[in-house]
């Protein structure tokens, strides 16, 4: 663990209250140290290209909780049986040992601004040039009446891939015919735009492969419509007819409350009960940024879109589902994205290094079926106001089966080059 | 459950797999050893569900997909992937000139040579027949099909290639030309590619998406050239270099000719 922070630097040098008093001093005996708190997509690819791109030239530290990181993406498709769970599991091994990274194992607790120092939950201290948080998101359970963190152990989430993905899995493959699987969707803005409805498709994938002809899949969504919904319900008509019921506001006139005991969801409408009830509440960026100060009212950090700093201080980045993108959607590609363009502003920063204009971009792939893949994506640049979409596709209804294997196919060549992106090959 | 059986056209899938197995294990063999079991493979081969024999004038229209990376015939050089000629009888990643994947490397090593039962078996599936490929090919499922892609190879493998067959450079005037005459800046070229490299992986691995390291300079222009102005058509590619311009595209070029395959 670091324990040499400026200050106990200070005091093993002998240092005076007057060489206190310039904490630059110190730091300048040394190379410049970035700090990157989350290891995700977002978090682990700023630490990967920040040490591979500059070298022995900068100090590079990356604090994660958890040992090893599970991907949201492709947690469907372990759900559906496509995956095994090992499969979206990595580790940190090769950003340690490939590329020089101190990888240290620890929750961060809070980010000490003033003094540039990221303190852990012991206590310990982390000094910083340049900070990258990566915090991913927070779920708001209270968004949903009923709803709680240990209600979620009986109605998952499942909206951070881990032990929730586990939770759900079993809880889905122990539905009997005829029995009933209910998903509250979340409200916008959230990760994974397309990730509830192919999440409803690995359900109902399930479902059949058993033979079921008897259960319903009741999806009651809080928005009018959502990511690539004519691909999906297209999907759902070829695919599982008559399973899956989608309704939107103006249907079920709002979600009043979830009853983790009974496993109700009780809508304007009616009162829907499921076996399995899989509720996904709104979100917000993770704790330690709002703790510090870096987000605003939405619950998400504002950001320079042409550098990924911070609104709120220049010496910190937000990248990935915790900041305000603009036309970006949260997702695992975006975070990848946007961790490239911190990292490289962060190497202008401390290190002169040639900063070029800043290009973003997001394809999201979903599965509906077997060799059913769909995609949607798009290319993004800065402008004052936000990151903006410059040009953009999405699958097209009516495509042909070869197409759609193409596609499903391509996304696990995605699934291996992002992977080896972010946690290195 | 009689509806995910699957469609009629993998039927022969199983014996396909079955001859599979047989070399790769053959390749652990001596070679009287590798002979015999190349007797049973024909017996078990793929080609017992081929109707009629190779034909090399319809191998041609298929080899269309192969073209554009390999060279074939007279004069034939390198290219995005190595010439054809003297193909059969040929060790797998022998070619001095082309910088193949360890992976194709490897099984040369281990003894892999071409003939017209390791093609057909590569070619049905390239990836799962050696993980690790760049060749970025799905793959050839039909039976009959590579029987007359290998008539043509045959057909026309036996020429010389070119005295120095390195990857010709010179393709002339054509789309992207403007591209070409410029210098790419390598750095700029670096920036650029980490948005290739979310999929594309930097180490040339190809598993499901294209390698795209290590391209002669200017077939790697003609191709973002190609998904430009929608010759080759695919969204996510036609979307990555609708914004990109003659400058971007060198540098890329440029900063990927760099890169040696892992």
């Amino acid at each position: 663990m670091p324990n040499l922070t400026r200050r106990s630097f200070g005091l093993l040098a002998g240092a005076s209250a007057a060489s206190l008093a310039m904490p630059h001093y110190a730091r300048a005996q040394g190379k410049p140290r970035a700090v990157v708190i989350g290891g995700g997509s977002g978090g682990g690819t700023a630490a990967r290209y920040l040490a591979k791109d500059a070298g022995e030239d900068l100090d590079v530290t990356l604090i994660e909780a958890n040992a090893r990181y599970t991907t949201c993406y492709f947690s469907n498709l372990y759900l559906g049986g496509f995956r095994d769970f090992e499969s979206i599991n990595h580790g940190y091994e090769r950003l340690a040992s490939n590329y020089g990274i101190t990888v240290v194992n620890a929750f961060a607790d809070m980010i000490d601004r003033e003094a540039q120092e990221v303190v852990l939950a012991d206590g310990s201290r982390v000094p910083y040039d340049r900070l990258v948080v990566a915090p991913g998101i927070d779920i708001i359970y209270d968004s949903v009446p009923g709803y709680s963190e240990e209600a979620a152990q009986i109605m998952p989430h499942s909206w951070k891939a881990g032990p929730q993905t586990q939770i759900l899995k079993s809880k889905l493959d122990a539905i009997e015919d005829g029995q009933q699987i209910v998903m509250v969707a979340p409200p916008n803005p959230y990760r994974c735009p397309p990730g509830p409805y192919e999440r409803v498709s690995m359900f109902a994938h399930v479902l059949k492969n058993k033979g079921y002809t008897n259960s319903k899949i009741i999806v009651l969504d809080p928005k009018p419509s959502f990511s690539k919904q004519a691909l999906f319900q297209e999907g759902w008509e070829k695919h599982y007819p008559g399973m899956i019921e989608w309704y939107g506001p103006d249907v079920h006139g709002g979600i009043v409350s979830v009853d983790p005991a009974t496993g109700a969801v009780e809508t304007d409408l009616d009162t829907f009960t499921g076996s399995l009830v899989n509720v996904i509440p709104a979100q917000k960026a993770g704790m330690i940024a709002t703790k510090a100060g870096l987000s605003n009212d939405s619950g998400f950090c504002p950001i320079d879109p042409y550098s990924m700093r911070s609104k709120m201080d220049d010496k910190i980045f937000v990248i990935g589902d915790a900041c305000i993108a603009g036309d970006m959607p949260k997702s695992g590609f975006s975070a990848n994205s946007q961790a490239k363009v911190a990292a490289m502003a962060i190497r202008g920063d401390l290190l002169d290094a040639r900063v070029f204009p800043a290009k973003y971009s997001n394809t999201c792939w979903s599965l509906i079926d077997t060799n059913d893949g769909v995609k949607v994506g798009a290319q993004y640049a800065p402008t004052d106001e936000k990151i903006a979409s410059t040009s953009s596709f999405v699958s097209q209804t009516g495509e042909d089966a070869a197409l759609r294997q193409a596609t499903y196919e391509e996304s696990i060549g995605w699934y291996n080059g992002i992977t080896a992106d972010i946690f290195g090959s | 459950m009689l509806r995910s059986m699957p469609a009629p056209s993998l039927a022969g899938k199983p014996v396909n797999s079955s001859i599979f197995t047989l070399q790769t294990w053959a390749h652990r063999l001596s070679a009287a050893g590798r002979r015999l079991l190349f007797g049973a493979a024909l017996m078990a081969s793929g080609q017992i569900h081929a109707t009629e024999p190779g034909d090399p004038a319809k191998g041609e229209d298929l080899y269309r997909a192969c073209k554009s990376c390999h060279q074939i015939g007279d004069n034939a050089r390198n290219g995005v992937g190595p010439h054809l000629d003297g193909l059969f009888g040929r060790q797998a990643g022998s070619l001095e000139e082309f910088r193949y994947s360890g992976a194709m490397q490897q099984k040369g090593q281990d003894g892999l040579v071409w003939n017209e039962f390791t093609i057909d078996a590569y070619l049905e599936k390239p990836n799962a027949y050696i993980p690790g490929t760049r060749m970025s090919y799905r793959g050839m499922r039909d039976p009959q099909d590579r029987l007359h892609v290998i008539a043509y190879l045959k057909a026309l493998s036996a020429a010389p290639p070119a005295a120095d067959a390195a990857a010709n450079t010179d393709i002339g005037a054509e789309i992207g030309a403007a591209a070409m005459q410029l210098e790419g800046d390598v750095e700029y070229g670096e920036y650029l590619s980490t948005e290739c490299v979310t999929c594309h992986q930097m180490s040339g691995r190809a598993d499901g998406i294209p390698s795209i390291v290590g391209w002669p300079n200017n077939a790697f222009i003609r191709a973002l050239f190609e998904y430009k102005t929608n010759v080759r058509s695919h969204q996510v590619m036609q979307n990555m270099t609708v914004n990109l311009g003659n400058e971007e595209i060198a540098a890329l070029a440029a900063y990927f000719a760099t890169l040696e395959p892992q």
